[in-house]
């Protein structure tokens, strides 16, 4: 049998190196040109002030060999394989498996990440940015993943978090743990503002309508000068105290370092700020985990799934999709108000569309739904931004690079199946192919 | 003396010009099976979109009859259609592909769960009221697996059943949100001999059931062997009513379904 197939592999062996040359060989002709007039002719300054043209064919040549070979590895590794295998069952149910046993060595890894040796400043900074992050995806999940609502404004409920933590701290003098709340609801409103008038919208017309609104905005916060503090923002925000008693280098009696009574350090803000948006990423998680398992989440399923029939069997479409909105914002709100404390600094410069792109992404590539995927992503798109710092401007390339690798290999994201909320017997992962991506 | 369950009257759709549903007056009567036939393009779907609530009707009223009191339908929006008790499958089955055979029976129990939650935070710290009523929603939901003889596949995404069963998911689906009037839209579609009969089989015992039915059908052999009453459309307007055996020798339902003959 297996000789068969190995005899049938070296019968189709010329075939497949001779269309692998041939596809190359365009590759490379194309190549060519487009190198020939992008990299082969340069214009420099010359020494008398003039341009001169600097002709690098050597460059080009490197560029199309790289192609040419690039590409025909590819085919002839494509020809060989045969055709792509569909994912399997059994393949699915092994990943979930590994699914399962990845989550706790990962939240174990989170809790102790301060006292593992070698963690430093740094470690902990970035650490705590990841996290903002992964609270951010879970948060966006819950609009994009579960309602299968395309919000490309998520941002707007970060920046409103984050300036309403920051305008009730330095106007009324509340303490964080009040404004935390507070700003969660003020965001979770913001939702239901905008959900109103737009949640009849559908599909690409919802991400027009969303990115706007992301827009708007941070315009307002730009330009309401007398309330947000305009381009300036808004600084002095206080920082937090761990339940009433600061983070201070003065060894009173009355900070946290005096209290407890161990060395002043400024680490210790650190470590409190880090175990902070680690609680709140994992209430985000909780709270996302158990709504898909209560009527709400399978509504907000059902809503990805297919609208009209939800209509159909007596659920209220509008309400359903406006607690998604409103549920996700109520997170971006928080996590927008720990950034505010976390910095003690704000402008509007950081709640730009970008962000949003990000946190979007962070959704897709980790996988549509999946809480352990999109932690995943978060953890490669934001430290892995960091760790190829080094690159310099190579590390757009790199992460471009890496985000199509992702789309190719596995286009439904890093987690693409869906596991049941509820079964008669047992529960079987749900391969990606059956489940609904969302039209908004 | 049997009650009325759905009354229209001089009901009508118009889109633009085109007139598709033209003063039609019907009675389906509670506990009966009522079928609505007729060639192509007679209006049958747009009167059933007018029923369920996806269309708003041009003119004419809709009333349902529930506990002898009337429901108006013709102003309800879709989702208080369903919940007023009319529940309906689709000419292309509309399933939740994605989500198992028992999670779409669970969504179709929505608002009975909802009502249990508490806000929400019931369900999210698992109260014990919620708990009861997921468990009776669970034992709903296998009742109807059972008489659609599908509790093998409960954990199968429903996207992965084969044609019949995923119509027979659908009914029970519909089934699931205690409908008073349950309307299929062309339920024999695409299926065999065999799984007509079975369906046959399946809609009696829902009527038994005491629930009232309202189909569209194309398949004669299912409409004629089930129906306790026919109601023939031909280009948006009624053209008879009444027992399968008084249709089926109504001259103008033959005229409607051949063709008329040169009448000089």
């Amino acid at each position: 049998m297996s000789g068969e197939i190995a005899a049938i592999t070296m019968a189709a062996r010329p075939k497949v190196a001779a269309a692998a040359v041939k596809d190359a060989s365009i590759t490379a002709l194309i190549a060519f040109g487009l190198f020939f007039m992008l990299v082969g002719l340069r214009t420099d300054v010359g020494p008398s002030g003039g341009l001169v043209l600097r002709q690098r064919w050597g460059e080009v040549a490197i560029l199309v060999v790289l192609a040419f070979v690039l590409r025909l590895g590819l085919v002839t590794w494509r020809g060989l394989r045969g055709d792509a295998k569909p994912a399997t069952a059994a393949r699915t149910e092994a990943l979930r498996k590994v699914g399962r046993l990845v989550a706790p060595v990962f939240i174990l890894l989170a809790v102790a990440l301060p006292f593992i040796p070698g963690t430093g400043r740094y470690e902990l900074d970035l650490g705590i940015l990841v996290l903002t992050y992964v609270m951010l995806g879970w948060g966006l999940n819950i609009v994009v993943g579960l309602a299968g609502l395309l919000d490309l404004g998520y941002v707007a409920f970060y920046a409103v978090g984050a300036y309403s933590y920051a305008l009730l701290a330095t106007t009324f003098g509340l303490s964080f743990w009040i404004c935390l709340p507070l700003a969660g609801i003020l965001a979770a409103f913001a939702g239901v503002l905008l959900g109103f008038p737009v949640l009849r919208l559908r599909g690409d017309y919802l991400a027009i309508v969303t990115l706007a609104f992301g827009e708007i905005i941070r315009v307002v916060l730009i330009n309401w000068a007398s309330l947000t503090g305009g381009p300036n923002g808004i600084t002095g925000i206080p920082r937090p105290t761990f339940f009433g008693l600061p983070f201070s280098m003065s060894g009173e009696p009355d900070t946290f370092a005096g209290f407890f009574g161990i060395e002043p350090s400024p680490v210790h803000r650190v470590i409190f700020l880090y175990y902070l948006i680690l609680v709140l990423a994992l209430l985000t998680n909780w709270v996302s985990i158990r709504l898909r398992r209560q009527p709400l989440g399978r509504a907000w399923e059902a809503l990805r799934e297919d609208e009209i029939a939800c209509r159909a069997l007596g659920i209220n479409v509008t309400t359903t999709k406006l607690t998604a909105f409103a549920l996700g914002a109520m997170f971006a709100g928080i996590a927008g108000s720990f950034f505010a404390t976390r910095q003690g600094f704000i402008s509007p410069e950081s709640f730009t569309f970008i962000e949003s792109a990000i946190i979007l992404a962070i959704v897709v590539l980790g996988g549509m739904g999946s809480q352990i995927g999109i932690a995943i992503a978060a953890l490669v798109m934001i430290g892995g931004f960091e760790v190829f710092r080094d690159l310099d401007e190579w590390r757009m390339l790199v992460f471009g690079g890496a985000m199509v690798l992702i789309m190719v290999v596995r286009p439904r994201g890093l987690v693409g199946s869906r596991t049941p909320t509820v079964a008669l017997g047992t529960r079987r992962a749900i391969g990606a192919e059956h489940v609904a991506e969302g039209r908004g | 003396m049997a009650q009325p369950i759905l009354e229209a009257s001089a009901l009508t759709m118009r889109f633009g010009g085109l007139t598709a549903v033209d003063a039609v007056t019907f009675t389906a009567m509670r506990g009966d099976i009522t079928a609505i036939i007729g060639p192509n393009g007679a209006g049958k779907t747009t009167m059933f979109n007018c029923i369920t609530g996806f269309y708003r009707p041009t003119g004419g009223t809709l009333r349902l009859f529930r506990d002898g009191m009337p429901v108006e339908l013709q102003s309800l929006p879709g989702h208080r259609i369903a919940q007023a008790g009319v529940a309906r499958t689709f000419q292309n089955i509309r399933l939740f592909p994605g989500m198992t055979a028992l999670e779409n029976l669970l969504v179709a129990q929505h608002n009975t769960l909802m009502a249990s939650t508490g806000f929400g935070f019931g369900a999210l710290f698992g109260a014990p009221g919620y708990r009861r009523a997921e468990t009776l929603a669970i034992e709903k939901a296998r009742h109807w697996l059972d008489a659609t003889a599908l509790v093998e596949r409960a954990d199968d995404p429903a996207g992965a059943l084969p044609y019949g069963q995923q119509r027979r998911l659908e009914i029970a689906r519909a089934m699931c949100t205690d409908p008073l009037l349950l309307c299929l839209d062309e339920p024999a579609a695409g299926l065999n001999p065999r799984e007509s009969d079975e369906l046959s089989a399946l809609l009696r015992r829902i009527r038994d059931g005491g629930c009232s039915l309202l189909l569209i059908e194309h398949d004669m052999g299912v409409v004629m062997g089930i129906s306790d009453r026919v109601v023939v459309l031909d280009h948006g307007k009624k053209i008879a009513d009444g027992t399968p055996a008084a249709v089926r020798a109504d001259l103008r339902v033959i005229a409607a379904y051949l063709g008329e003959g040169d009448e000089e």
